[in-house]
């Protein structure tokens, strides 16, 4: 329902992105989302067509990484893989509130087709990592 | 042509959780305590808001709210009897409330006098639009979201929306005045809520009888003389 909003978000960020390389072309753009992240897959795959239509990014693939869940326990002082009808440590049963990993909603990376006489930057890594 | 790999790594909702970062500082300097409240549409956050509203004035505290809706002005309207003062949100047809509609509504709201200044309240409260998915991956900058379910919605809905409990700070259950007629079996949703947000505060209402308001009232007392 909200994957219109998320998908209208994506475009501006990757279009705001890529303009620092001119006359580059996206192929794809890589997310990682994260299994309480209230995005259903199919539905934004659904919004992406729908958003990047008639934009410079039409005909960029969408490639979602799902994240599992994963919490720390402190008794065990393990990170463990769980599912999202029980916070529980796999190990020792106790619930356990400490959450690391499983809320991302982020663009990991794109591929972009630069002309070869561009001169652009090699490496332009952006560190802006939430959470 | 190269083909060339740019990591990028930024939050998708980077601008709406930015515009928050800046909305809970300006909170947390006006020493205003912000509650963000979501619930499925018809649980009773209106009732339930309309019944805290109003003992907090009777209490003396300076309470007020900003009440999020597809379309209609009826939840204001009906939050106003409590005698706070309220500012309607209309979506229009936007399953959510974000950080940009909560900035924009705090400014011009004549309870906040010319200057907009959070600092004439102690409480805000923020009625998300009914829904228990979409309002979870926006971040008001509320210091305290509070994910509200009724006796009628049957004790596994902490399950089948676990992203919403998940990242709630509080959990009512609402409308305990209806158990009985409900069968609603108590335990199971205290534990529900607890395997999906081990250790939250669960607070059992009934905003119909008043039954439970007092335990949830003295938590904001508590939570607010904390925030300052």
């Amino acid at each position: 329902m909200h994957e219109l909003s998320i998908a209208a978000s994506i475009v501006e960020s990757v279009t705001e992105s890529a303009a620092a390389y001119p006359g580059s072309q996206v192929r794809e753009v890589r997310l990682r989302i994260g299994a309480l992240s209230a995005v259903v897959e199919d539905s934004l795959q659904f919004c992406w067509g729908v958003s990047t239509e008639g934009t410079p990014l039409a005909g960029a693939k969408l490639v979602i990484r799902a994240m599992p869940v994963v919490v720390h326990c402190e008794a065990c002082n393990a990170d463990s893989e769980i599912g999202v009808q029980s916070f529980r440590c796999p190990r020792c049963n106790a619930l356990t509130a400490d959450l690391r990993q499983g809320r991302e909603l982020e663009i990991e990376s794109i591929e972009i087709d630069t002309p070869d006489e561009v001169g652009v930057p090699t490496a332009l890594v952006q560190t802006e990592e939430k959470q | 042509m190269t083909t060339r790999i740019v990591e990028l790594r930024k939050g998708i909702l980077k601008k709406n959780d930015e515009l928050a970062a800046l909305l809970r500082q300006r909170y947390e300097d006006a020493g205003v305590l912000v509650l963000n409240l979501v619930s499925s549409p018809g649980t009773g956050k209106t009732t339930f808001l309309e019944r805290t509203l109003r003992e907090l004035l009777a209490r003396g505290a300076r309470a007020a709210a900003l009440v999020g809706d597809l379309e209609t002005d009826n939840d204001a309207r009906r939050l106003a009897a409590s005698g706070a003062p309220v500012r309607q949100i209309n979506t229009h047809g936007i399953c959510h409330l974000d950080a940009e509609m909560i900035a924009k509504h705090l400014e011009g709201w004549d309870a906040l006098g010319p200057n907009s200044d959070l600092a004439v309240l102690d409480y805000l409260f923020i009625e998300n639009v009914g829904n228990l998915v979409c309002p979870s991956s926006y971040d008001l900058g509320e210091r305290i979201r509070v994910a509200l379910l009724s006796v009628t919605e049957g004790e596994d809905k902490p399950l089948k929306y676990p992203t919403l409990f998940n990242s709630a700070d509080a959990a009512i259950i609402t409308k305990i005045d209806l158990a009985a007629a409900c069968d609603f079996n108590r335990d199971l949703a205290v534990k529900n809520i607890n395997e999906i947000r081990p250790g939250i505060r669960i607070f059992e209402v009934s905003a119909k009888t008043g039954a439970g308001m007092d335990a949830w009232l003295n938590f904001l007392g508590e939570t607010r003389s904390k925030t300052k």
